[in-house]
C-alpha cells in the first residue's frame, strides 16, 4: 500500500518525529507489517502514543463506519475510525449517549478504548472500557480475533488501556446509556481554597453524574487551589421548559488560524483569563440548562486549539493520587506549580473512581489533576520530573495517553500491573509488531517474560 | 418511495462521499462494486447515519459479460431508480505504458467497462424519459502526458463517450455529466508527490450532487480545474511536447 512519509505530532505537538503513514480504506487492509506498526485515530493523545519515529503509523480515519445500532438496547457497532462526534450525531436523535466521553469529541472510537478515556462520571460509572461489550481485533499474525470480557478475557483486558500494543482495534461493541434529551443540567459552586474544593468534590449533596472542578493554578497562599466545581446531569423531559426542542442546534466552531506566539501565553494574561473566568462562571449561581456539546466538549468550538500554545507545543500533565493522599499530594504538586512561575493555562481537578480492570488503565480511586504547560525552554522538563517524584511519593500514576517524557522507571513504578500485561502482550505479539514511540521510551517489550 | 441512486465502484473515497451526500439529500442508494464486504459495511453506515434505504450488489466493471444482469437486478431491486453515478476507475502504474497487457487492464477499467454498463443505463433511462447520469472522467483525460497517457487515453475516451450520450438523450430529457475531478485526497493519491491544490473526498462528493441542480454539462472539481486545464489544453503541441509532464 502506498505510503506518506511526513512529520507528525500527538495533540501537544511535541514531540515531532518522521513516520511513514499508511491510510487504507478498506477493512480488509487493517494488517500488521513486518516491520512493526502503530495504529493512529485522529492523533488526539497528546504526547508521542501514536508516534512511531522513523516508522510506520497506520491511520484509521478511513474505517470508520457505523455498523449496527440495536436502538430498543442501546448497542453499537462500529469501526474503530469512527469519531465520537459522528456517533453521537446518530445516537442523540434517538435517545442514547455515549456511556463514558473525555472532553473532546474528536477522538476515535479505537483510540478510547486504547487509553481507556475517562470523563466527568469517572466516580460512578467507571471508565471507557466498562461499557465496551466486545471487539475484533487483528492480531500480529494477521489472524481477526473477537474478545470480550468472557471471551479471552486477558487478552480484552490487556487492550483497555494498552495503548495499542497488543494489536489492531477493528470493529468496538459498546453499550450507550439512555437520555432524555441532549441537554445537561448544570450547576457550578464555588471554592475559595483547596480544601473547600475537595469538599464540593466529596459532598453527596453537590455532587452529581458529572463532576468536575477547573481550579486557577495561580492561586496562592490562602486561595491555593481556588476554583469552581462544575456538576452536571442529562436533563430529564420535565426539566426542559416547554417548548423547548429536545436536541439543541450544533454550535458554530471557530478556529485558530496560526500558531500564537509563544509570549501570549504568560502569568499575567493566564491570571487576567483565570480571574475572569472565575468571577463569570463563579456569578451562574443557579441550575443551568446546557446544550450537551458546550458542556462536554467547551474547547471544540474552538479548532486547533492546541496552536494556542505556540510553535513549541505544550505537554498535559495528568496524574492521578489515591484518595488517602491525594489532598496532600495535589497541594503539593500546585505549591511546586504556583512557585516555578510557569503557568497552567488550564487545571482540572475531578474524584476518580474505583480502578477498572484494564492492565495499563490509568484511573485508581482518588483525585485526578491535569495542567496543560506551554514548553518554552528545556527548564519545563526538570520541573515535570520534580512533579513525577511528587505523585510517585503519594502513591500515584501519569495518564500515557497525555505523557511525552515519562521515565522508564517511574512507568514501572506506576503501573504494577504491567508484569502481567507484558506477559500477555509478549504471548499475542511475540515479535513486538506494535510498537510506538511511547512504548519505546518507556522500553516495553525490552525484557521478554 | 424515494428515488433511488446507483453508485458504480461505491467503494472508492469519492463514490463514498458522493454516496453519503445522496443518502443527506434523501435518496435511497444502490452500491455496486466487487468487494462484498466493503458493499456491506458502507450499506450498514449509510443506513444508519441518514435513515435511507440502501441496497448493494457485486458488480465487476471488467466483466463485461455480466452487465446486463447486473444491471437488470439493480431495477428488480430498485424499480424508482432514478439516477446513477460511474465512480469506478483504476489509476495502475507507469509499466502500463511499456507493458500492454497492464495498459489493458486500465482500459479495460476505465473505459470498456465504462461503456458496456454505460450503454445499460442509457437504454433503460431513454424510453422513461428521465433520470442522470453522471460519469466521472478525469482531468487526465484532457491532454496525453507522457506520466500516465494510458490512464488518460481511457479517461479520455470516456468523456468522449459522455458527450455522445449527452447529445443522444438530451431530446429526451436525461441528464448526461462528465466530472473532471483534479487532485483528491484518496488512496489513488496517496504519498504521490508532486501533488498540489488537493481537495477532500467529501468536498468533490457534495459537489457532484450539486451539480445536478446546476447547468454545466462538463463540472470541473473543484471549479479552477477548469482553467487550469484551458491553459494546459492550449500549450501548443510543439512546446507541448518537450515539457517533462
Amino acid at each position: 500500500m502506498a505510503t506518506l512519509t511526513a512529520l507528525l505530532s500527538g495533540w501537544g505537538r511535541y514531540p515531532v518525529q518522521s513516520c511513514e503513514m499508511e491510510r487504507p480504506e478498506r477493512y480488509a487492509d487493517l494488517r500488521p507489517v513486518a516491520d512493526g506498526l502503530i495504529v493512529r485515530g485522529q492523533g488526539r493523545s497528546y504526547g508521542d502514543a501514536a508516534l512511531n519515529d522513523n516508522g510506520r503509523v497506520l491511520l484509521t480515519e478511513r474505517v470508520n463506519r457505523l455498523l449496527d445500532l440495536n436502538a430498543e438496547q442501546g448497542i453499537l457497532r462500529a469501526e474503530a475510525g469512527v469519531t465520537l462526534a459522528e456517533i453521537l450525531a446518530v445516537i442523540v436523535p434517538k435517545g442514547w449517549f455515549l456511556p463514558v466521553t473525555p472532553g473532546t469529541k474528536l477522538v476515535s472510537l479505537g483510540g478510547c478504548v486504547a487509553a481507556d478515556v475517562h470523563g466527568k462520571n469517572h466516580h460512578r460509572d467507571g471508565s471507557f472500557g466498562d461499557h465496551v461489550l466486545g471487539m475484533e481485533m487483528i492480531l500480529a499474525d494477521g489472524s481477526h480475533v473477537s474478545c470480550s470480557p468472557s471471551e479471552k478475557p486477558e487478552l480484552f483486558w490487556a487492550t483497555v488501556g494498552g495503548m495499542g500494543l497488543t494489536g489492531i482495534i477493528g470493529e468496538v461493541t459498546l453499550k450507550l446509556t439512555p437520555v432524555q434529551s441532549g441537554y445537561v443540567m448544570v450547576r457550578n459552586h464555588v471554592a475559595d481554597n483547596l480544601e473547600q474544593l475537595f469538599q464540593l468534590l466529596e459532598n453527596p449533596a453537590t455532587d452529581d453524574r458529572y463532576t468536575v472542578a477547573w481550579l486557577d493554578s495561580l492561586a496562592t497562599g490562602p486561595h491555593l487551589g481556588r476554583g469552581i466545581a462544575m456538576c452536571g446531569h442529562h436533563a430529564a423531559k420535565e426539566e426542559l421548559p416547554a417548548g423547548r426542542e429536545y436536541s439543541p442546534r450544533s454550535e458554530r466552531s471557530r478556529s485558530i488560524p496560526f500558531d500564537f506566539p509563544s509570549f501570549m501565553l504568560n502569568p499575567l494574561s493566564i491570571g487576567a483569563f483565570n480571574a475572569l473566568y472565575y468571577a463569570r462562571e463563579g456569578g451562574k449561581q443557579g441550575p443551568f440548562l446546557s446544550g450537551y456539546a458546550p458542556y462536554f466538549y467547551p474547547l471544540d468550538a474552538i479548532g486547533n486549539w492546541n496552536r494556542l500554545y505556540g510553535k513549541r507545543g505544550f505537554v498535559q500533565y495528568q496524574c492521578v493520587i489515591p484518595g488517602a493522599t491525594a489532598f496532600d499530594g495535589i497541594r503539593t504538586l500546585l505549591q511546586k506549580l504556583s512557585g516555578s512561575r510557569r503557568p497552567s493555562f488550564l487545571a482540572v481537578l475531578k474524584r476518580l473512581g474505583a480502578q477498572g480492570k484494564g492492565l495499563l488503565s490509568f484511573p485508581m480511586a482518588g483525585y485526578t489533576l491535569a495542567l496543560d504547560l506551554p514548553i518554552r525552554d528545556e527548564g519545563l522538563f526538570g520541573l515535570l520530573d520534580d512533579l513525577d517524584k511528587i505523585v510517585l511519593q503519594h502513591g500515584g500514576r501519569i495518564y500515557l495517553a497525555k505523557d511525552a517524557r515519562l521515565s522508564a522507571e517511574s512507568f514501572r513504578a506506576m503501573y504494577p500491573r504491567y508484569g502481567e500485561w507484558i506477559g500477555i502482550k509478549n504471548r499475542v505479539d511475540p515479535d513486538n509488531l506494535f510498537g510506538s514511540s511511547l512504548s519505546r521510551r518507556l522500553k516495553i517489550a525490552e525484557e521478554k517474560a | 418511495m424515494s428515488q433511488a441512486v446507483l453508485i458504480l465502484g461505491a467503494t472508492s473515497a469519492i463514490a463514498r462521499a458522493a454516496a453519503a451526500a445522496f443518502a443527506g439529500q434523501g435518496y435511497a442508494l444502490y452500491l455496486a462494486s466487487r468487494d462484498r464486504d466493503e458493499l456491506r459495511r458502507s450499506a450498514a453506515d449509510l443506513r444508519l447515519r441518514y435513515g435511507v434505504e440502501v441496497r448493494y450488489g457485486p458488480f465487476d466493471a471488467e466483466a463485461i459479460a455480466t452487465h446486463e444482469s447486473f444491471f437488470r437486478s439493480v431495477i428488480e431491486d430498485m424499480p424508482n431508480l432514478h439516477g446513477v453515478v460511474l465512480a469506478f476507475g483504476f489509476l495502475g502504474d507507469q509499466q502500463a505504458a511499456r507493458d500492454f497487457r497492464l495498459g489493458e487492464k486500465v482500459i479495460a477499467a476505465n473505459f470498456t467497462g465504462a461503456a458496456s454498463i454505460l450503454s445499460h443505463c442509457a437504454n433503460y433511462f431513454e424510453p422513461l424519459k428521465r433520470g442522470f447520469i453522471i460519469g466521472i472522467s478525469s482531468v487526465a483525460g484532457d491532454r496525453g502526458r507522457q506520466s500516465n497517457y494510458v490512464y488518460g487515453a481511457a479517461k479520455g475516451a470516456l468523456s468522449l463517450y459522455l458527450e455522445g450520450l449527452r447529445n443522444r438523450l438530451f431530446p429526451v430529457g436525461v441528464r448526461v455529466i462528465t466530472v473532471k475531478p483534479g487532485f483528491v485526497d484518496t488512496a489513488m493519491t496517496y504519498g504521490l508527490p508532486g501533488l498540489f491544490l488537493v481537495a477532500s473526498p467529501q468536498d468533490i462528493g457534495e459537489r457532484i450532487v450539486r451539480s445536478l441542480d446546476k447547468s454545466a454539462d462538463v463540472v470541473y472539481l473543484p471549479w479552477f480545474w477548469r482553467y487550469i486545464m484551458l491553459i494546459i489544453r492550449h500549450i501548443p503541441e510543439p512546446v507541448f511536447k518537450r515539457l517533462k509532464l
